[in-house]
Order: structure tokens, then sequence, then C-alpha cells
């Protein structure tokens, strides 16, 4: 089982790869039932989402709400493009931070990889700089967590004071 | 002692989202106070002192081009930014991690009916 990678490519898209040990048509189900999805698609340790609509058709709309007892929620809105059972998804989604963000047009391919399937989920973004606002803030809220954790580990040294 | 005057600095630095933006826009080259001031609905001041935050904690440099002033990732900067992307892949593989259990689930679950062995 291979790392999950994280790459840009070119000014405006981003790429995710990861291996998965299970076939294609589990992991395509795992995205598109939001029975399963409510499971997974969390970010860090203490979120919740509450709200998963997920109408796996096309023109079918996407609704996330996530929520955390300390850092408040968020949501995401899109709507499929394409669907092609089991090996590729294409949608559009926009983060509300409360304002609707660029859209962001995901496409998803699901391909066998000896008795598992390799997923890529590659990003594109308006332009340059949304991307980078993306990165920055789009994904900020499930980054939270690890960086106070990240924050702590590095300052592990009493504090001389308290401001 | 100065490794940890840095830390601090550039961690400071990189708890405001528009700094991190900005540090990311930076990261595909030089660009403008205008130019990293467009994403954002903020005054040209507020851009400015984003800017100063992320120079005072050694992340950006500038340099002097006529009446420009165009800015740069410093060294630090690119390690900052390598940082946060290790970060978010943290993130992301934290939802994976979660997929691989719900994964296993659906393959041991009775209810559910069973891959076919051919096809």
């Amino acid at each position: 089982m291979s790392k999950l990678t994280l790459k840009t490519e070119g000014d405006t898209h981003l790429v995710v790869t990861r291996r998965f040990a299970a076939p294609p048509e589990a992991v395509y189900r795992a995205h598109t039932d939001p029975k399963l999805v409510q499971k997974w698609l969390l970010g860090p340790e203490g979120w919740t989402m509450p709200v998963c609509i997920n109408e796996a058709r096309p023109g079918g709309k996407i609704r996330y709400e996530w929520s955390h007892p300390k850092q408040g929620s968020f949501h995401i809105t899109g709507e499929y493009v394409e669907l092609e059972p089991h090996s590729r998804i294409v949608h559009v989604e926009r983060m509300h931070l409360p304002d609707p963000t660029p859209e962001n047009h995901v496409e998803t391919r699901f391909d066998p990889d000896g008795s598992g399937t390799l997923m890529t989920m590659r990003m594109t973004l308006p332009d340059a700089q949304t991307r980078a606002a993306m990165l920055a803030t789009g994904m900020e809220r499930g980054m939270e967590a690890s960086y106070v954790r990240l924050e702590s580990m590095i300052f592990d040294w009493p504090q001389s004071q308290a401001s | 002692m100065s490794t940890k005057v840095d830390l601090d600095a550039s961690f400071a630095a990189l708890a405001d989202p528009t700094r991190r933006a900005m540090l990311a826009r930076l990261a595909l080259g030089e660009a403008t106070v205008n130019e990293l001031a467009k994403p954002f609905e903020m005054t040209q001041p507020a851009i400015s002192q984003h800017l100063k935050v992320l120079e005072e904690a050694g992340l950006v440099v500038r340099r002097v081009e006529g009446t420009k002033r165009p800015r740069r990732l410093a060294q630090a900067g690119i390690e900052a930014m390598d940082q946060w992307l290790a970060m978010l892949r943290k993130a992301l593989e934290k939802n994976y991690e979660r997929l691989d259990e719900v994964l296993a689930a659906m393959q041991s679950d009775p209810i559910q009916p069973k891959e076919r062995k051919t096809r």
C-alpha cells in the first residue's frame, strides 16, 4: 500500500493519488453512497458530517456539512457532471466560508491496481491565484487540528510569558 | 537560540490564511504587491502589513526594480510551504485511512453482495 501523493501540476491543477486494498467497485461506492461518505470524509479528529447529500447522477447535487464542537462548521456544495461506474467521477464543488470560493473542477479516477485500486483525483482551479488561495485557506479548516498538534510539538518548552 | 526565534516568527507568520495564500502564490514565482493582493478583498495597507510579517519572519524577500518591489520566497519560505503541504497531506491521509476501514468493513459485511469472482 503506497502512501498518498499530493502535488501541484502546471499553474492550476492539484493532483492527489492513493492506493486502496479494495476493487474499484467498492472504492467508487464509498465515494457515491452518502452513508459511506459520512464515515470517512471527515478530516482531522473531532469533525463530523451531520449533513451528507450525494446524488450520484449527472446534474445530481452534492452538499457536505462539517461540524466541530469547538471550531464551528462549514459546508461545500457541488454538482455531478459525469459518472462512469465504477471508474470515473467528474464533479464541481465550492466551499462556503461563508462566501463561496471559485469552483473547483474535480475528476476522480479509479483504476484497477492488482487486486486493489489506484485512485487519482485531479483538481482544476480557475487560475494560479485561486489554487494558491485554496491550498492556504479552503483546506485550512480540515488542517487546523494537525496544525495545532505540530505547533504544540515544536513549542514544547515552558512559555516565558502569557500574552 | 536563533533557531527558536526563527521558528517562532515563521509559525506566527504561517498562522494566518492570507499569509499562507501569499506564500503559495510566491511559490509559483516572483510577484508584485498588486499581484499578491489580487485574490483578496483587502486594502493595500492590510496586504502590506501581511507582507511585512512575512519579511520579518525571513520567509519573503524583496528586490528593487525601478519603482517596483517584487517579492519572492526566501529559502525559509520554501521550507515553510513544504512543511505546510506535508501537513495538508497528513490531513488527507487521515480521511483515506478511515476509507481503508470502511472498505474493509464493506468486504466483510455479509449483508452486502460479494464482489463477483469472474468479470
